[in-house]
């Protein structure tokens, strides 16, 4: 086998792996959807569920939605990269180089020079936050409109950006949330909590505002097309036409608009609440001291 | 009386639901507020158009939050609420 037939096996084997978790979950969604009558806005699909010491763990289709979003970020990224070569001559290493630099970009400008290492954890965030969003244009649940999963995610940046703000030591953390005087303590603590909260609830809202928008205007479709076309014979009246094409209109705003606008600002309060919060001052002051109680040991 | 119970759970579920909507006023003046001193600023400096537009979308999105806020209380009182109210009542009935 040459290395050209090789190479474009690959390919097409990475591209496999690209679409085939999607259509599995569609194909999984069909098979277990229950038949109900009309349109119920209701929770995601609970497929199994495993026993555990407290409550039972449910393995719902958000967590199999997710997974198939990673496998399939993960195959598009192998994808894009693969051969790449120092003077690019395919366009998918353009497009690599673009997202890249566009990222590189992005963080210089927002946070500075200093945390270019934050750079694959935000395009993570991002890639992962858009194509959980984008699933609903597939007719999948967005595992964006469950909180849980938007919750970890906001639970995680909390961390992040509390270890950041811990480099400068403990105690001007902790004097942080007695400024400007002391009596305000509780609401910094209540403005320290809200953070992921409110981080969480915003992606949360506007994924699920578009999805029951969604579903409100696909059933007052199927009812409209129903008065209107149910006089047609046979089965051509049990068909709601109206309700093909009309509501991926709306989609356009609520899925496309509104799905990458939430994974962009999430991406950018990490960002913000990171460089922010990072206390450089201390963190310099503290560096200092660690080098010369360092070289005074060596001596 | 059972019927006058859940009657009164619902209704309080639906008027709470619409309650809670009023949220949305606050973000509607904000966001037309941000937008039209954006359409000002672009029109004084038509060359920061880009910086401007991404900046206003950025805010409105922020400001967008407790709009939200209220639309997550409403759905929860709509969709989720009900449900468990008349559950809670259930378990608690005089037997």
């Amino acid at each position: 086998m040459t290395k050209e037939k090789k190479n474009k096996l690959i390919d097409i084997a990475l591209l496999v792996m690209m679409i085939l978790p999607f259509v599995l979950c569609m194909v999984l969604k069909v098979l277990t959807t229950p038949a109900s009558e009309g349109i119920a806005i209701s929770g995601a699909l609970i497929y199994f569920e495993i026993p555990m010491p407290l409550m039972p763990l449910y393995i719902t289709e958000v967590q199999v939605t997710s997974l198939a979003v990673i496998i399939s970020i993960t195959a598009l990224c192998l994808y894009l990269t693969h051969g790449i070569k120092v003077i690019p001559d395919s366009k998918r290493q353009l497009v690599a180089e673009y997202i890249v630099e566009k990222v590189n970009f992005l963080i210089k400008d927002n946070m500075g020079s200093r945390y270019m290492a934050f750079a694959p954890f935000i395009a993570a965030i991002m890639g992962i936050s858009a194509f959980s969003s984008l699933s609903a244009l597939l007719g999948l649940f967005p595992p964006t409109s469950d909180m849980n999963i938007v919750a970890g995610w906001g639970i995680l940046v909390f961390i992040i950006i509390t270890h950041y703000k811990l480099k400068g030591g403990l105690f001007p953390y902790v004097k942080g949330f007695f400024e400007p005087i002391p009596v305000f303590a509780p609401f910094n603590i209540i403005g320290e909590i809200s953070t992921p909260v409110s981080m969480s609830f915003r992606h949360y809202g506007n994924v699920l505002s578009g999805v029951v928008i969604s579903t409100l205007v696909g059933s007052a479709l199927g009812g409209l097309s129903e008065m209107l076309l149910g006089w047609l014979p046979g089965f051509l009246g049990d068909i709601p036409f109206l309700r093909v094409g009309i509501p991926a209109v709306l989609s356009v705003y609520f899925d496309l608009f509104s799905g990458l606008m939430q994974a962009f600002i999430f991406a950018m309060l990490t960002m913000l609440y990171i460089a922010t919060g990072f206390p450089e001052e201390e963190y310099e002051k503290r560096q200092a001291k660690k080098k010369k109680k360092a070289l005074s040991a060596a001596q | 009386m059972l019927e006058l119970a859940i009657g009164i759970i619902l209704a309080g579920c639906a008027i709470g639901a619409g309650l809670a909507l009023i949220a949305g006023i606050g973000p509607g003046i904000g966001e037309g507020n941000a937008v039209s001193k954006a359409c000002e600023a672009i029109g004084r400096q038509p060359e920061s158009k880009g910086a401007v537009t991404s900046t206003m979308i950025m805010g409105c999105a922020i400001a967008e939050t407790t709009g939200l806020y209220g639309l997550v209380v409403g759905i929860l009182l709509i969709f989720v609420a009900p449900n468990s109210f008349v559950q809670i009542l259930m378990n608690n009935l005089p037997k």
